[in-house]
């Protein structure tokens, strides 16, 4: 990620100002706790991971290497193609309706009040857990007691079946996941909008520009690199999706909540095909290594016209 | 393990941001302004409402809740959710009142959230600040490339760990047990290692080498100077490490088969699906969920001013 450069030039700068001293043995037993996890937890399990991803495991017996299967059966598998749409269809509408609220969110608390008291309600979603956030929502949105359909109801509207019809389910989940996670994106935005120096705005304001004036040629502009950043992290994340389903659809009605992380779960602990599992996280990896990169690219994070 | 849909790589600024005052409005009525805040307390209702829903259901008798679905306010006020939630309802109560009437006792879930949580941040920021400091003032051979490597687990997404990692804790004979859930993030992550070493490259370089002029061995330094100015960012990174840890739920659900090792989030899916399909126990899923809930919410309340400032983009000009 972006963030290491500066500080890795930074520490190579301050390298020992006073003479040299060699501390390698007790660094190497400083490091030596994290370095095992790293290897253990991180390294291993990656290789691993794409290890079995070529092998047929059902967790009993040793996994057997079975070539290029794995990634046969993947292609020519319509519930794998299904949950990838389903996924993409999630992300898009997560993703969308998620950066352009927090924005607004963001942008607000800049320039009405930077009171801490209206952050913290804002982010108070983002501290409880994706299981709470669906059970509650698992609630307010039923179909016959919900709230949310007795409101509809009284504004002489249909009720909705919000988590039991195929064309609401997806973006529901996409609606309730924004809940949770808006107030702490739209704190990132904040905390890169500190970054913009009051005196571009107060410049503006002599030139007699209006807010949304200043908005769109002030703080979108100079706020591009930390925006791509926040969209890099939030669709990674949002390609996960997992807890949300999990709680509240197990993937239905039929296979229309069906993410792919799901359907990895199910194939893995339902099925016991941890090979087949295996290579869709492989499959995965790759869109979000691809995703990322091309973000990257497009929005040009890796530089600031603030500079 | 996070497999939280937002992962922690740009949560903390170590180095606090350069604070603008805020703008000195006019106070004249101006419209923009009344519909930005009217915007805002749309934001602020429609965050806090849910939780505030748990709790009026909570307080609610399951039965009343049909006939009651347009009350703001609890309907025929009962603690019964609470108590089916704690298993203080014999099952013939439970059921007569539209619970599952299966024992469940959240006490134990409750106690197992608090020791996972505690073991992954206790060791996690314990053992990251170890390496920080290795990275950050010890003088050693390669190093830079070392923690180059590590930062390269930042872009590992954990969710693709998770199943090979199941397979190693299977392995060492550790599933359905509190450690195994915990073992994988107990040591490290990039990010923990990251952030803490920001913050000690800058502490003052001159009371560290006065102690060592002083004959202090630079074991005692990382005790009793670093680890102690760096009280303020061990904390935060602590809390965030901790809430992290207890909302998380693909992990533990993998591990996890038993009471012995259930932790909440995991508890809170089995007992929604243990409830009748028909004519769900409501108020009891809501005390349940608000149970679970509760103990962040206060963190949060503690710490709310610490856990705001926090967020933000470390190393980023």
């Amino acid at each position: 990620m972006a963030t290491a450069t500066p500080t890795q030039q930074q520490a190579s700068r301050r390298k020992a100002p006073t003479g040299y001293r060699d501390d390698t043995r007790l660094a190497l037993l400083f490091i030596l706790p994290a370095l095992i996890g790293f290897a253990v937890f991180m390294i291993w399990p990656t290789l691993r991971g794409i290890y079995l991803s070529f092998t047929k495991f059902n967790l009993l017996t040793p996994p057997k290497f079975n070539g290029l299967d794995n990634y046969i059966r993947m292609v020519q598998d319509p519930v794998f193609w299904n949950a990838l749409k389903v996924t993409l269809y999630y992300v898009v509408l997560n993703i969308g309706l998620q950066t352009v609220l927090a924005l607004v969110i963001a942008v607000m608390m800049q320039r009405l009040t930077q009171k801490t008291w209206l952050r913290g309600i804002v982010l108070t979603p983002y501290l409880v857990s994706n299981v709470v956030a669906a059970m509650v929502f698992l609630w307010i949105l039923d179909y016959q007691l919900g709230i949310g359909n007795t409101i509809l109801a009284g504004l002489g509207l249909d009720r909705l079946p919000f988590l039991s019809s195929d064309t609401w389910v997806i973006p529901t989940i996409a609606l309730i996941n924004v809940w949770r996670h808006v107030g702490y994106t739209a704190l990132l935005i904040f905390a890169g909008l500190q970054l913009i120096p009051e005196t571009v705005y107060e410049a503006g304001k002599i030139d007699g520009a209006s807010e949304v004036r200043m908005f769109r040629s002030i703080t979108i502009p100079l706020l591009r690199p930390i925006l791509s950043l926040v969209l890099i992290i939030t669709v990674v994340g949002s390609f996960q999706v997992f807890d949300t389903v999990a709680i509240a659809t197990r993937g239905g009605p039929v296979d229309s909540s069906r993410v792919l992380q799901f359907y990895i779960y199910d194939v893995a602990f339902g099925r016991f095909q941890f090979g087949y599992a295996s290579a869709m996280s492989v499959a995965l990896l790759a869109v979000l290594v691809v995703i990322t990169f091309v973000q990257y690219r497009l929005t040009r994070a890796e530089s600031s016209d603030l500079a | 393990m996070t497999t939280d849909t937002t992962p922690q790589v740009a949560t903390i600024a170590p180095t606090t941001t350069v604070r603008h005052a805020a703008p000195k409005e006019p106070r004249s009525f101006n419209p923009g302004r009344a519909l930005a805040w009217a915007f805002m307390i749309l934001v602020i209702l429609v965050s806090l409402f849910p939780f505030y829903w748990m709790l009026r259901t909570a307080l609610s008798s399951n039965n009343a809740l049909y006939a009651g679905s347009h009350s703001l306010l609890p309907v025929q006020a009962s603690a019964g959710g609470f108590e089916r939630v704690f298993g203080l309802q014999t099952g013939q109560e439970a059921i007569d009142a539209g619970g599952a009437g299966q024992a469940i006792n959240f006490w134990r879930y409750l106690f197992n959230s608090v020791v996972v949580s505690t073991l992954i941040t206790v060791g996690q920021v314990f053992f990251s600040a170890m390496a920080a400091y290795a990275f950050a003032r010890l003088q050693w051979k390669h190093r830079e490339k070392v923690f180059a490597f590590f930062l390269a687990g930042l872009m590992i997404p954990a969710i693709f760990t998770l199943l090979p990692n199941f397979v190693l804790i299977k392995q060492l004979g550790l599933v359905d047990t509190l450690l195994g859930i915990a073992l994988p993030t107990m040591f490290m992550t990039p990010f923990a290692v990251f952030f803490l070493r920001q913050f000690f490259l800058g502490i003052s370089r001159e009371v560290e080498e006065a102690a060592l002029m002083d004959g202090a061995s630079k074991v005692r330094v990382f005790f009793r100077l670093i680890l102690p100015m760096s009280v303020a960012p061990i904390t935060t990174l602590a809390i965030l490490t901790y809430i992290a840890s207890w909302n998380e739920y693909f992990w533990a659900l993998m591990v996890s088969y038993t009471d012995k090792s259930r932790v909440l989030t995991v508890a809170l899916g089995v007992f929604k699906s243990q409830t009748p399909q028909t004519g769900p126990d409501w108020s009891g899923l809501m005390a349940a969920t608000l149970v679970a809930a509760l103990p962040m919410l206060v963190l949060f309340m503690l710490f709310a001013k610490r856990i705001v400032n926090s967020i933000g983009f470390s190393g980023i000009k």
